[in-house]
């Protein structure tokens, strides 16, 4: 039987709207697990063809409104059961819908793969397969350029510096191996140990910009946390009011729970806030440790908001524990009451303290450049070397692990074959951003580095 | 007169390191094979370097052995010197070799193809092939003798279209003085089988006693020495040492100063040479700013003064190769047997090749060793084995030997050569293979020993000691899992001073064979219940545990390699048909014509696009 797969089925850019497809025999259960209907109706109980308004949840969480079609096999276009949401455009929310659903039991798609399947249940017919073939084909090979087109600046000319490092490295241990009589000189495994965990902390700080990158390419998820009253609809009024670029707005109840989308500075900020931003007058309103946690875990920068009025209780702590492994920044609202808050007890939990004043809107500079600070953007580059895709993120990820294994073959005195091994690893990877195989690039270096023969 | 003379099933044309291999193979499975040569004194010529093995050439001669091939063999027989290299470097790395007696590996290899069953042995020169209308393929020799064969392959090392150069003297020449094979050439092309200049060199030989071995560093063999073959029932030992001494400072100059005069320079060879055995003047071009170079003094034999220098390839003319030798330390007084030269040679593009090694247009051709674009001798008797079992599959209507990259070496080489091609001479390599840690010597057997027996070429009795020696693995494995060690205190002694921590509680043999310090001899004295067998059988259990991680890495990578691999795909696809693929992918697969979609996968120019588009073509085809 085929697994179920899953993709964003519209262009890669920002639409109107979006389609998520789930295609598999387990489409519907899948969907069903993630969309929540308006009238309580099952995906499963309907017939085909049926289309239902609903919410896609992220457990308990909203994560935007769909309509849900539902195709059932093997009347659909791949043949199989198939589930199409349809939501509201934006790269961000339909990934994040795609990441449900790929949490909840489905595998992310390979390119083509929806038609391959259709084709081979018999939903198309050869000339409409292969003209499909041939412009995913295309696309492969757009793609293919984009990537040599990314790489051509600065991140080649990064990569191809660390690419070195390995490559030279694996060459000379491929000659001493293939020409043990030549007159090589004995690679000198400490200095080896020193060039690879250099080059390990360029990859690891290549992978730490890719998040910064992202943060002004793509946004940043920002969850607001604190307690009732403390200031933070003075803190998202002055975050939206002072510089306003939002992008969806929308006023009424659960439209509130998704997003705000503010420029500050040079970041995207996504503002989220289940707590009611916008009915900050409502009496029932709680922090809710539970909520904080979920809002606090898929948040990329959390901003933490204390009165400065009051002193830190049991439930401020709890929040700045959840804190600690967090890109935070903790605001200090300043009322015109008696400040008794303590600075000094939250410096363990949080990188940035800013104060802000409720009353003359104050601080908002301060707050860009904690933020800026928080999430790398502040000196970032855009010129310099970075990794534009997920897909190089990954190469360069995996090449990581690699050195890593290749750092511990050295340290614990496994023999050089092993390191070696290794080494092909993190080059592989590294080549996967270039379309080079490694042995080729390996036996290219040892003829252009080493003199041997009979 | 012209006369038809025999009918054979397999004819081979050539009797270097791959004819052999190839028609002995063909004979023992059953099939009436004759190997034809120019000179029947020289079946099994070194010309080269009077060596056998060395790195990743050691495994492919394991490989060879384990199949049922003879190179093994006969080099244990007639080796005169044997060393393990790359110790301390890693299993993986480990690569016996051993110097031979030129004379004497010659000798072996004719005796022995002179008493194999269904072989005929022939001095003579094949003029011609063709392929007759009945479907055979009919060879005409110089004395206008005919014979005819259902399979011919063409094995003819670098006496097609030999020319040799020696400054600025050139002269049509197979290797060592013997006679090129030319005509041959022509009627290749008048088939349609275009063919390529490759060119190779080979160093002067001297006169032992003319060197002042003085001053030159003695290279002993082996303390242990080792044979290649898992049956060889004969102990290696030591008969002669090899010498070691440099160039320096003023043999560069004599060789820039001379640079003119080299042919290679000189614009006269037009052949492609190697980039790994480049000629001493390549070497003193390219690495202007290295000082001195190592030359290497090898016995061509026992019964022989003529001495091999290793490091001195060149095709400078004679009396400039003199001159320059002279500056060397030990050669003051050097006497020269043999002038050294290069020889530029005839050869196919191998993607003209299937991976049976037999031609894709051409039924029942096959082609192995130089000819294929390689080099080396075991390289090329690793082929010529694959193509002589091809050959013979061919003919009794059996799926051909196809060993895939994680199976083998010569796997890696034949795979290579039919799906990537070469622009030089292709030489083995360890890092030409992704599979390293898994490609080792020492267990070439068991790789490969099972395929060698259902081919037919490995013996009842061999193959039921190898499944012993598994057998033994298997329980030794077993043992070290269960066996407890506790900590003692002249254990943890012993650990301390191989600088490893000591226990605390008790622990596994198999944990302590993990850390790099520890190994089966340092356990000898607590490990009471340890069988009494070979320690080739503690060896492969202990590599097993040390490399574990990076074994199991590499074989997760194996099995992904495989699952396209078994996708196979028709010789009689019409790439033109297949709308999704971008044109330079036909373009390659139309040349190349991929025997299944993993070969496909890694010619360079496919994109997995173009994988997906194949695999949609061939669901289609399947289903009809």
């Amino acid at each position: 039987m085929q697994d179920t797969i899953a993709a964003i089925a519209t262009p890669n850019a920002v639409g109107g709207i979006g389609i998520v497809r789930i295609s598999g025999s387990r489409a519907i259960e899948i969907a069903d697990r993630v969309f929540k209907s308006k009238n309580n109706l099952l995906l499963s109980e309907l017939e085909g063809y049926r289309a239902v308004y609903g919410m896609i949840m992220d457990k308990q969480l909203a994560v935007d409104e769909a309509i849900a079609l539902v195709f059932k096999a093997p009347k659909s276009y791949t043949g199989e059961n198939v589930v199409e949401f349809s939501c509201h455009g934006g790269l961000f929310v339909m990934q994040r819908v795609l990441r449900v659903v790929l949490e909840n039991g489905a595998r992310s798609a390979l390119p083509g793969e929806f038609t391959k399947r259709a084709f081979l249940n018999g939903r198309l017919d050869l000339t409409e397969a292969e003209s499909v073939m041939n412009i995913i084909s295309a696309h492969g090979e757009q793609a293919s350029m984009a990537a040599l087109n990314a790489l051509d600046g600065a991140l080649s000319k990064k990569i191809n510096k660390i690419l070195d490092v390995f490559l030279s490295a694996a060459a000379h241990m491929s000659v001493w191996v293939d020409y043990p009589d030549e007159d090589i000189e004995e690679l000198d495994f400490s200095s080896l140990l020193i060039d690879y965990k250099n080059a390990r902390n360029e990859l690891e700080k290549l992978l730490l910009e890719f998040d910064a990158g992202q943060a002004i390419t793509q946004g940043v998820e920002t969850a607001i946390v604190g307690r009732p009253n403390v200031g933070k609809s003075t803190l998202m009024n002055m975050l939206i009011g002072t510089k306003r670029s939002i992008v969806t707005s929308y006023a009424g109840t659960t439209r509130d729970i998704i997003e705000e989308t503010v420029r500050i500075g040079n970041v995207v900020l996504r503002l989220a806030d289940t707590a009611g931003i916008r009915n900050s007058d409502d009496p029932v309103e709680s922090i809710g440790i539970e909520m904080a946690k979920e809002k606090l875990n898929r948040s990329g920068l959390v901003i933490c908001v204390f009165d400065a009025s009051e002193k830190l209780n049991n439930e401020d702590y709890k929040l700045l524990e959840l804190c600690r492994n967090k890109k935070s920044i903790a605001v200090i609202n300043k009322t015109d009451l008696p400040i008794v808050f303590d600075e000094q007890e939250i410096k363990n939990y949080v990188g940035h303290i800013v104060y802000i004043s409720a009353v003359n809107l104050q601080g908002y500079d301060d707050l860009k450049n904690a933020i800026e600070n928080t999430l790398g953007t502040q000196e970032f580059d855009t010129s310099a070397a970075m990794l534009a895709t997920e897909r190089q993120r990954d190469c360069c990820k995996r090449a990581i692990e690699c050195v890593d294994e290749a750092i511990f073959a050295i340290e614990s005195g496994l023999t050089m074959d092993a390191i070696n091994v290794s080494t092909d690893g993190a080059i592989e990877s590294l080549l996967e951003m270039t379309g080079k195989k490694v042995s080729d690039a390996v036996v290219d270096k040892v003829f252009e580095r080493f003199c041997v023969g009979k | 007169m012209e006369h038809l003379a025999k009918h054979y099933e397999v004819i081979v044309i050539g009797g270097g390191h791959a004819g052999i291999e190839a028609a002995l193979a063909s004979a023992r499975l059953g099939c009436k094979t004759c190997i034809f040569t120019i000179n029947a004194d020289w079946v099994g010529d070194l010309p080269c370097n009077p060596s056998i093995g060395g790195t990743s050439k050691g495994h492919l001669v394991r490989e060879i052995d384990s199949l049922g091939g003879e190179m093994a063999k006969a080099a244990d027989k007639t080796m005169i010197q044997s060393r393990m290299l790359n110790l301390g470097k890693g299993p993986a790395v480990h690569s016996p070799r051993a110097q031979i007696d030129r004379r004497d590996y010659a000798g072996y290899m004719k005796n022995c193809i002179e008493k194999q069953e269904n072989l005929d042995f022939k001095q003579a020169e094949v003029m011609d092939i063709k392929k007759r209308d009945d479907g055979l393929w009919e060879l005409r020799t110089r004395l206008n003798t005919f014979f005819t064969a259902k399979c011919v392959i063409l094995a003819t090392g670098t006496f097609l279209g030999g020319m040799i150069h020696i400054g600025d003297v050139s002269y049509e020449s197979g290797p060592d003085g013997m006679f090129p094979s030319n005509a041959l050439v022509d009627s290749l092309r008048e088939l349609g089988i275009m063919t390529r200049r490759f060119k190779t060199g080979t160093p002067a030989r001297v006169n032992k006693k003319s060197i002042d071995f003085s001053v030159l560093e003695v290279q002993d063999g082996d303390e242990k020495p080792v044979v290649f073959s898992f049956e060889s029932p004969i102990e290696a030992c030591n008969k002669a040492v090899c010498y070691m001494t440099y160039t320096n400072e003023e043999t560069k100059k004599v060789i820039l100063d001379n640079l003119h005069l080299s042919p290679l320079y000189g614009g006269k060879i037009e052949g492609v040479g190697p980039r790994y055995c480049p000629s001493f003047e390549d070497k003193i071009v390219r690495f202007a700013d290295k000082q001195r170079h190592q030359v290497f003094v090898e016995p061509c034999g026992l019964n022989t003064q003529e001495m091999y220098l290793q490091g001195l390839s060149s095709s400078l003319p004679e009396d400039v190769q003199l001159k320059f030798m002279k500056t060397i330390p030990g050669f003051e007084n050097i006497e020269i047997i043999r002038t050294g030269y290069a020889i530029e040679y005839e050869c196919v593009d191998p993607l003209m090749l299937k991976n049976s090694l037999e031609f894709l247009d051409y039924d029942g051709l096959f082609g192995a060793g130089q000819f294929n674009g390689s080099s080396g001798y075991e390289e090329a008797a690793a082929q010529g084995l694959v193509a002589g079992i091809n050959a013979v599959h061919k003919i009794k209507g059996k799926k051909p030997l196809v060993l895939d990259r994680a199976s083998s070496y010569i796997g890696t080489l034949i795979d290579d050569l039919v799906t990537k091609g070469c622009s030089d001479p292709y030489r083995m390599m360890t890092s030409r293979s992704e599979y390293r840690l898994i490609l080792r010597h020492d267990n070439a057997d068991i790789r490969l020993t099972k395929i060698g027996y259902e081919i037919g070429l490995i013996s009842e009795e061999r193959y039921k000691k190898f499944l012993k020696k598994c057998e033994l693995i298997e329980n030794e494995k077993k043992r070290v899992e269960s066996i407890v060690f506790s900590p003692t205190k002249e254990i943890n002694d012993m650990l301390v001073s191989r600088e490893t921590s000591p226990i605390e509680s008790g622990v596994r043999m198999s944990e302590l064979l993990k850390r790099p310090q520890v190994n089966y001899e340092s356990l000898t004295k607590f490990d009471v219940t340890r069988p009494d067998i070979d320690y080739e059988i503690f060896d492969q259990v202990q590599i097993g545990i040390k490399y574990e991680g990076y074994i199991k890495r590499q074989q997760a990578q194996v099995d992904e390699m495989r699952r396209l691999e078994c996708k196979e795909m028709p010789q009689d696809i019409d790439y033109s048909k297949i709308l999704g693929l971008r044109i330079e992918a036909r373009e390659k697969l139309e040349k190349i014509r991929p025997a299944n979609v993993g070969q496909a996968s890694r010619i360079s120019g496919v994109s997995p696009a173009d994988i997906s588009v194949l695999l949609i073509y061939l669901e289609k085809e399947g289903k009809r």
